[in-house]
């Protein structure tokens, strides 16, 4: 058990994420289908908490809470992974070196729980985070 | 009784699926039932009918609240913004129709625009490798009628792409291909165990981020050189397998997607991807192709292409068209703070910019035009919505593969409710007329910056 | 409509056998007329050339392919682009011009009409968008039938009336003008990475050759009465020793007599012939064997070609021909883009350089002058570029100056690094024939109108005909250098597109109200071809029939269309 995990962060479309913001984004549904990250079962252990519980993220580039489900798309120890929104996009990589695409993929994180802060929607959470 | 519509296209994603039949009322204003469809082409015309939804603009108030304002009102405000704005940003473009683009690029050389489209944040790095090594390509029929090798690189179309192994790829029987999925061999590349890995015969889990050195091991592999005892985390028996699969096709195709454009070497993968595909031509025949993600984003890149002659981040402020990826794309825009206004057209950089950009645009006058609420439309100034393109009007389309199809009208939009089209082209003739109204000194020296 | 009155031009003009006469021109509704009002809007031409607006037969400008190649050569662009100016639109490319400086340049050249060379029938909606975004000219393209599996099964079965009805068919679902045929059978071959490149390789699986599709082609072509004969570019092309696979091509079309209520009388058009003449068996001994073809072409009327002339630029290949650009890139090692497109046809882009300073390229440019000045009847060989395979369609001034003038070439020809061995592999240096002004009328007007089969609508000045008239700086009477030819035929100082002014002192000053060409060919109802033809959409195709029709206001807002009888 440890107070928070490094992992490796990737995002992208899942097939969940497609139909809760095709329902609309501002819907509950978006943000269970969004507000998550996919970690292996082993991190989670590593991390000791129980599936389904928040956690916070945390990279070089911003801070966000998300809930903590287990990876479907696995294994894939040491790597995680949140669905394309604003939840991710709080934390990935923005640096584009040069070629107009920002670092979705591959931005180094902390995880630590947080079972007691809320996982906000997408719209809650965007309008907090451009005032910051 | 309710009537049928055949033949519609779906306006998710890059397959452009165009056998969707969507029963409606019958007084042609309510989506009832969808067939053919994936779950998310289904949510998308399914929400069509959502009772909640936003019908006119809305302006941010002083307080952060909305309030309703008429069109007139919105199209007033929006060419204002760019008459005033010395270089703004038109970014999206790919939920919407060619024609919308079309008009679109005749404000931005009005007014001096940079226009950007989503392959910014999807496949702007394969754009760029194509400019430096070409694409040997092909069609999606083709990949039906002829293909037993079929490579997934950084894709995983069971979720982004729900039908393309069904319709294209992997299950269909072509003429060639008679036997359906049986007589073809599916190699898939990705860090993760994805659904579509879980379909293929050749698995190929590699480190995340590795993709290049993969890549080149698979061009080594297809020299019959020497492989070190593993790339990537791949044992290099498993390489040499899947390159063995490769070349006793007779097609072999590789589609690849955000895995390999958004990792570190961007462009620079897909360069290596290309040229692996360049390579497998020497012993069969082989294509590569772009698993585009929004059905018209690919029209975007078509209509810049043969309007101004690049594929994405045109930069129409000195008056001609400039590309420089880097420096006229929309991240790099913001991050700098380079652009003094932004419309966003047909999508939702509010969800899928990284924050740091998300920021500018609440910083400057912005004006989101999107069917409905999203994260954007809620960090902007103004908001107009418009109606669902390829279900409340029409227009042309084009898929992954560049063919073009012409989408249908389905239903009727919400009464009143403008298109994004007619919008635009309102806009585009209010600014020529404040533009024709400005001072001579004024116009005389705005017209030496556009000279 | 305005009335407007060309005075006292030197009018050259093939279809009123005008040869260089002082004549006005007087226009009228967008026709030229015999004579018009007081009134009319009067331009002095006096010392000036008058010719009707020219007619491109022959080039690659809108579509997935020319498109592909715009948007993957950015470097195409730098250093070109300028902003509209006065309600014209912002411009760009060199080798691969944006649709509207397409227009713009073509009418800045006194060009009124271009047909586009290769339409794949699945992308036709991205052909028509183009074509309604590149203003002022009249457009029509030309569908691929070569490679066409419905014409392949139906050729094989030896089926003509099923063969013409599919034709008919599908010039009607995607808008087109014409037969095309790419490489017959290579470019299906390629689907499987090989190719054809005798017109007697059998097609793989299809079980016909190139040859049985050619004379299938032609045959259907006649059996509809089109305006326009087949259109071939043959197999084998770009490959040292291939001038006998053109005259095997040529020889397919023996035996055809024309039939149309149009005025063409050739049955077989081959294009961009200079990359069809080549002797030689590597690219060591390359050589021009112009003269066997030319001679083909002098004694058999029923041929017509067109040129393709290298310009010495750097420009961007592109075909249907698919396996003759990947033979490219392994050559040159630039970047390779290729599309195969199913049940239809394939197309390749590669990038190329045509250095003054490389020995092939030159004997390249040698040959395509030679098939000029060797023709014996400049109303069955057109100029083209084949743009912008050999050179971009711009360059068509500088094609001018060095047909029409001997001392233009010879002082080309000397200045090349290898101007010893090029001259020994080619005819040029032995050739003083210059290219008359009249000639120049035929090669460029009357005669590609005369093959299109729209000679009572382009390419004269009689009256009834459509006004597109071109004027250009230039004194026939007087003393003028070679430079000053091409410059005066690079920008002509007035040009009239169906009656309406677009072109002022070189300066486009009008956007035009661009037509589509196409041809509505009527058959008898077959309910076979309709039955294969929803089998092979529900089967094969990846879009529905439904789905294929090009129609609609969006894409082609202002059609022309050609009407043909076949149902007797």
């Amino acid at each position: 058990m440890a107070e928070s995990i490094s992992l490796n962060l990737i995002s992208g479309r899942t097939i969940q994420q497609g139909v809760a913001m095709e329902g609309g984004k501002s819907k509950q549904p978006y943000t269970e289908a969004c507000g998550i990250i996919e970690m292996d079962p082993e991190d989670l252990k590593r991390l000791g908490i129980y599936r389904n519980t928040h956690v916070r993220v945390t990279s070089d580039y911003g801070s966000v809470v998300v809930k903590a489900v287990e990876a479907t798309q696995g294994p894939h120890p040491g790597l995680a992974f949140i669905p394309m929104g604003v939840w991710a996009n709080a934390v990935v990589n923005p640096n584009t070196y040069g070629v107009g695409m920002p670092t979705f993929k591959g931005t180094p994180i902390q995880v630590s729980p947080a079972a007691n802060e809320p996982v906000l929607s997408s719209i809650e959470l965007v309008q907090m985070l451009v005032k910051e | 009784m309710a009537k049928t519509v055949t033949d519609v296209t779906c306006p998710f994603c890059g397959s452009l699926c165009d056998d969707i039949e969507v029963q409606v009322s019958d007084d042609g204003t309510k989506v009832l039932e969808v067939f053919n469809a994936c779950a998310i082409g289904a949510a998308k015309f399914l929400h069509t009918a959502a009772k909640d939804r936003v019908t006119r603009p809305r302006m941010r108030q002083e307080d952060g609240s909305y309030k309703e304002v008429s069109y007139d009102e919105a199209i007033e405000y929006t060419a204002h913004m760019f008459v005033n704005s010395k270089k703004p940003l038109m970014y999206g473009w790919s939920n919407t129709n060619c024609e919308a683009q079309s008009v679109g690029h005749e404000i931005a050389e009005a007014t001096g625009g940079i226009v950007d489209n989503t392959a910014t944040v999807c496949h702007g790095p394969s754009l760029i490798a194509i400019q430096d090594v070409g694409i040997p390509s092909c069609t999606l029929g083709e990949i039906k009628n002829r293909a037993d090798v079929v490579l997934f690189w950084g894709c995983n179309p069971a979720h982004a792409h729900p039908r393309h192994l069904s319709k294209y790829s992997i299950f269909p029987r072509g003429f060639f291909t008679g036997k359906g999925h049986k007589g073809r061999k599916m190699i898939v590349v990705d860090p993760r165990n994805t659904d579509t890995m879980k379909l293929a015969d050749v698995p190929l889990q590699l480190e995340q981020g590795r993709d290049y050195e993969l890549l080149s091991a698979f061009r080594v592999a297809i020299r019959g050189e020497e492989l070190p005892e593993k790339v990537a985390g791949i044992p290099r028996e498993k390489i040499y397998e899947a390159v063995e699969v490769m070349k006793n096709g007779r097609f072999g195709v590789i589609f690849f997607g955000m895995g390999v454009t958004q990792s570190l070497g961007k462009n620079h993968n897909i360069d290596n991807a290309i040229m692996v595909t360049k390579d497998m031509n020497e012993y069969t025949k082989f294509a590569i192709i772009a698993m585009r993600g929004h059905y018209n984003v690919t029209g975007s890149g078509q209509v810049m292409g043969w309007q101004w002659g690049f594929p994405f981040a045109t930069d129409l402020s000195r008056g001609f068209a400039r590309y420089n990826p880097g420096e006229t794309t929309s991240n790099d825009l913001l991050r700098r703070r380079e652009v003094d206004a932004i419309m966003v057209f047909a999508s939702d950089p509010g969800s899928h910019f990284p924050i740091s950009s998300v920021r500018e645009i609440a910083k400057i006058p912005s004006v989101a035009v999107v069917p409905d609420i999203n994260p954007t439309t809620e960090i902007s100034k103004l908001h107009v919505p418009v109606a669902v393109n390829a279900i409340e009007t029409g227009g042309c389309c084009y898929r992954m593969d560049n063919v073009p199809i012409d989408a249908r009208k389905v239903v009727e939009p919400p009464e009143g409710m403008l298109t994004d089209l007619e919008f635009l082209t309102r806009v585009r003739d209010r600014i020529a007329e404040l533009k024709a109204q400005a001072p001579a000194g004024v116009r005389a020296s705005a017209e030496a910056v556009g000279a | 409509m305005a009335e407007y009155l060309i005075r006292n031009g030197f009018v050259f003009d093939p279809v009123s056998g005008v040869n260089g006469d002082r004549k006005d021109i007087a226009v009228k509704d967008g026709k030229i007329v015999e004579s018009v009002s007081p009134s009319a809007k009067v331009f002095d031409a006096a010392g000036k050339t008058v010719m009707a607006g020219a007619v491109e037969i022959h080039a690659h400008i809108a579509g997935p392919k020319v498109n592909e190649g715009r948007n993957y050569r950015p470097e195409d662009k730098l250093f070109n682009a300028a902003s509209g100016v006065g309600g014209m639109r912002t411009t760009g490319g060199f080798s691969i011009p944006t649709t509207f400086k397409t227009g713009y340049n073509y009418a800045k050249m006194g060009y009124t009409t271009a047909i586009e060379a290769a339409m794949p029938p699945l992308y036709a909606r991205h052909v028509h968008e183009e074509i309604r975004d590149t203003p002022i000219i009249d457009e029509g393209a030309l569908p691929v039938f070569g490679n066409n599996w419905f014409v392949l099964e139906y050729l094989k079965n030896r089926e003509l009336e099923n063969t013409a009805a599919y034709i008919s068919w599908l010039l009607r679902a995607s808008k087109g003008y014409g037969v095309k045929v790419v490489n017959p059978g290579g470019t299906e071959a390629w689907g499987w990475g090989l190719n054809c490149l005798t017109v007697n390789d059998p097609v793989p699986y299809f079980d016909i050759t190139p040859a049985q599709i050619v004379r299938g082609l032609i045959e259907a072509n006649e059996y509809l009465g089109l305006p326009h004969s087949m259109h071939i570019h043959a197999n084998n092309l770009g490959n040292p020793g291939n001038y006998t696979t053109t005259l095997d091509t040529f020889r397919l079309a023996e035996g055809f007599k024309a039939n149309n209520r149009f005025g063409r009388e050739q049955t077989m058009h081959h294009t961009h012939v200079q990359f069809h003449s080549y002797g030689g068996d590597t690219w060591g001994n390359f050589e021009s064997k112009s003269d066997e073809i030319i001679d083909y072409v002098n004694t058999h009327p029923n041929l017509t070609i067109d040129t393709g002339n290298v310009t010495l630029d750097e420009t961007t290949t592109m075909t249907a021909d698919g396996p003759f650009e990947h033979h490219l890139t392994e050559l040159n090692h630039l970047k390779w883009a290729n599309v195969d497109v199913e049940l239809e046809t394939a197309a390749g882009i590669v990038p190329y350089v045509y250095s003054p300073d490389i020995k092939v390229c030159a004997i390249q440019w040698a040959i395509g002058l030679e098939l000029g000045l060797l023709a014996k009847d400049p109303m069955r060989c057109f100029i083209t570029t084949d743009h912008p395979n050999a050179g971009p369609f711009t360059r068509y001034p500088r094609i001018i100056k060095w047909l029409m003038s001997k001392e233009a070439r010879e002082e080309r020809l000397n200045t090349f690094k290898h101007a010893e061995k090029v001259i020994g592999a080619t005819l040029l240096h032995g050739i003083d024939r210059e290219i008359t002004f009249y000639e120049l009328a035929q090669m460029t007007r009357a005669g590609p109108a005369k093959a299109l089969g729209l000679k009572d609508v382009y390419g004269g000045l009689a009256p009834g005909m459509e006004a597109d008239i071109a004027v250009y700086d230039i004194n026939p009477e007087s003393p003028f250098t070679p430079d000053q030819l091409e410059e005066a035929f690079s920008a002509a100082a007035l040009v009239i597109k169906t009656g309406l002014p677009v072109v002022e002192n070189g300066v486009v000053i009008n956007n035009g109200n661009k037509r589509t060409l196409w041809v509505d060919a009527k058959v008898n109802e077959n309910p076979q071809v309709m039955r294969d033809v929803e089998e092979k959409f529900l089967k094969y195709y990846s879009v529905t029939l439904n789905n294929y029709e090009v129609q609609g206001h969006h894409y082609i807002p202002n059609p022309y269309a050609i009407q043909v009888d076949a149902t007797q």
